[in-house]
């Protein structure tokens, strides 16, 4: 069989679109799956996962191997279920790449989950998917019933004594739930507010048994790197990380899109050829490189390749993958707002700095805009934005990833800030309108 | 029939049905709470109090527990609805394409803000956070379909083709 250069996504162009269980099949899907469950332990499954360096796509990065292998195993783990949760959550504003994934190849999902749950011999699996998401929602739901039918799922899985049942949970919408353990509250029906840590889920997770949650691109690079091997995987990605990456980009650009590249690829390769560069009549000023809760890149950062540890090194995070472009049109502090809003609005409010603190935030940043702001602003907005940003200030990571697009804006449009001050207003609606 | 039985009277026999199938494969029937809102939800259009109470009961929790994680999540509804509810995305990559004119557009065609019912009770109109479609923005979402690359000349087609 070949080994793609695009393991993700060559089989949806292959069909040019939905890819149905026949398909699948015919592109040798589950039999990696067939073979892991068969014929493997779960820790060969685990060190092969771990030898590829596959890191979570959902934004942490964290290695997946790893992470699986921190399940108890055996009596260790006690009486009851083990439970595999797929994140397919996808709120991170200007990410839309798991949706790509569900409502084309849900069958890659479904077979990276019954090798992850072979892996931690979890015998309950769950997708936890975004409510919007009626399309996605009916595919996988299709391609659940297939593999059920097949014997892929359910008990005895490919005649096995592995089994293992899956099914979806809708969730009812909030960006916390893309926080693990706020995710781990709402799957068990409760208000998502975030747990304290720890216990970290392989411990304790859903229902207080142990749980493993992966994001659904993490999970739908499994089959492949079962299918061809560690080396293979690794030597898919540019630099240090491994594998491919679906990188998007939208905004201004002549091709807003979704395309699946080696990890690792610039950021100036992924706007300017892929996404065939800035709209005519549009200059790039900066850009949110991995959804809205990553802090801002400019002109100088463009040949950075996009991989865990350059842009961090950069003093951003790769997130998602899925990069906003901020073009000249913009302005910086509207733009602010518009994020600070976001979060404001998703608090869970259970800690006072988060829930207190992003609502008065917004309400200064748009004082700012709408030019009733003072001399000092700026002094008070850095002060407070490092203070609630400040990882251990609040319960969770919400509010300080909120703060990340705030502190870069002021660091990198420092001067549209000044500028709103001083004219008491905003210069970009002056010319407009 | 006593009290018990007579808010779960509430709920049509699909409901219950429905409902229990899904606590038949959950730990506890609390863990329902929210498949229990969305199957009353998708077959009346929102939850009303005694839905709620009465889902409640059936899950064995009090309403106002249920009614704390009702009113967390923002696609289940504690008020009527119209007959189509249109959420207008406006997160950060909507912004930058341009969706606030878009948005004035449909509020002037309805002639209601963000959170209110037309009149007629045929549309409800509602912010919401990223579609996770950002490729194709501005994007909205009118019942389950999506649509996307929206300008404000094409908004009165789309509204038509939800009577």
């Amino acid at each position: 069989m070949s080994s793609s250069s695009k393991p993700l996504t060559e089989r949806i162009e292959t069909e040019n679109g939905l890819v149905d269980l026949a398909a699948y099949q015919r592109a040798g899907g589950y039999d990696a799956a067939r073979r892991v469950v068969t014929s493997m332990t779960p820790e060969e499954v685990q060190d092969l996962v771990k030898d590829a360096n596959l890191r979570g796509r959902g934004g942490a990065g964290f290695p997946t191997g790893v992470k699986w292998s921190f399940v108890p195993k055996g009596d260790a783990a006690g009486p009851g279920h083990k439970y595999l949760v797929c994140n397919a959550d996808e709120m991170e504003p200007g990410t839309f790449k798991d949706r790509y994934l569900l409502e084309y190849d849900p069958h890659l999902l479904v077979e990276g989950m019954i090798i992850g749950a072979y892996a931690i011999q979890a015998d309950k699996a769950y997708v936890f998917m975004r409510g919007e998401y009626h399309e996605g929602f009916r595919q996988l739901s299709r391609a659940i019933d297939d593999a059920k039918a097949q014997g892929f799922l359910g008990s005895n899985v490919f005649g096995s004594d592995f089994s293992v049942d899956l099914g979806i949970h809708r969730s009812g919408g909030r960006y916390i739930c893309g926080e693990e353990t706020a995710l781990l509250n709402a799957l068990e029906g409760k208000r998502a507010q975030p747990r304290y840590k720890p216990p970290f889920p392989p411990a304790s997770g859903a229902w207080g048994r142990p749980t493993i949650v992966n994001n659904v691109e993490t999970l739908c690079n499994v089959p492949g790197i079962l299918r061809h091997g560690a080396q293979w995987f690794q030597d898919l990605g540019n630099g240090d990380d491994a594998g491919t990456k679906l990188y998007g980009v939208s905004g201004r650009v002549n091709r807003p899109g979704l395309w699946e590249l080696p990890i690792g690829t610039s950021i100036r390769e992924i706007i300017e050829e892929h996404a065939g560069g800035m709209q005519a009549g549009y200059q790039l000023r900066g850009l949110l490189p991995g959804g809205a809760s990553t802090d801002f890149l400019v002109e100088q950062h463009l040949d950075l390749p996009m991989d865990y540890g350059s842009i961090q090194a950069a003093g951003s995070r790769m997130g998602t993958g899925t990069m906003i472009l901020m073009d000249d049109s913009i302005c910086p502090v509207a733009m602010s707002v518009n994020l600070q809003h976001f979060f404001a609005q998703e608090s869970c409010g259970f800690c006072t700095p988060c829930r207190e603190g992003l609502p008065w935030l917004e309400s200064l940043l748009i004082d700012i805009e709408e030019g009733r702001g003072n001399p000092g602003d700026l002094d008070v907005l850095s002060a407070n934005a490092s203070y609630i940003g400040a990882p251990g200030n609040t319960f969770c990571l919400h509010a300080t990833g909120a703060m990340e697009p705030l502190n870069s804006a002021l660091k990198y449009f420092r001067e549209d800030f000044e500028a709103h001050i001083e004219r008491g207003g905003c210069p970009y609606r002056e010319g407009s309108a | 029939m006593s009290e018990a039985d007579q808010l779960i009277d509430v709920l049509t026999s699909e409901e219950v049905e429905a409902i229990e199938a899904e606590i038949a494969h959950l730990p506890d029937r609390e863990s329902a709470a929210m498949e229990a809102l969305q199957i009353v939800q998708a077959n009346r259009g929102w939850v009303s109090d005694a839905s709620l109470s009465a889902i409640a009961r059936l899950l064995g929790m009090s309403a106002a527990a249920l009614d704390s994680i009702a009113t967390f999540y923002n696609l289940i509804f504690r008020q009527p609805v119209g007959r189509h509810v249109i959420m207008t995305c406006d997160s950060v990559s909507c912004f930058v394409m341009g969706c606030e004119k878009v948005h004035k557009a449909i509020e002037e065609s309805l002639g209601v803000s963000p959170g209110e019912t037309t009149e007629d009770g045929r549309y409800t109109l509602l912010p919401i956070v990223c579609l996770g479609a950002c490729d194709r923005a501005p994007v909205i979402m009118i019942d389950d379909e999506l649509h996307g690359d929206v300008a404000v000349e094409d908004v009165p087609a789309i509204l038509e083709r939800y009577p």
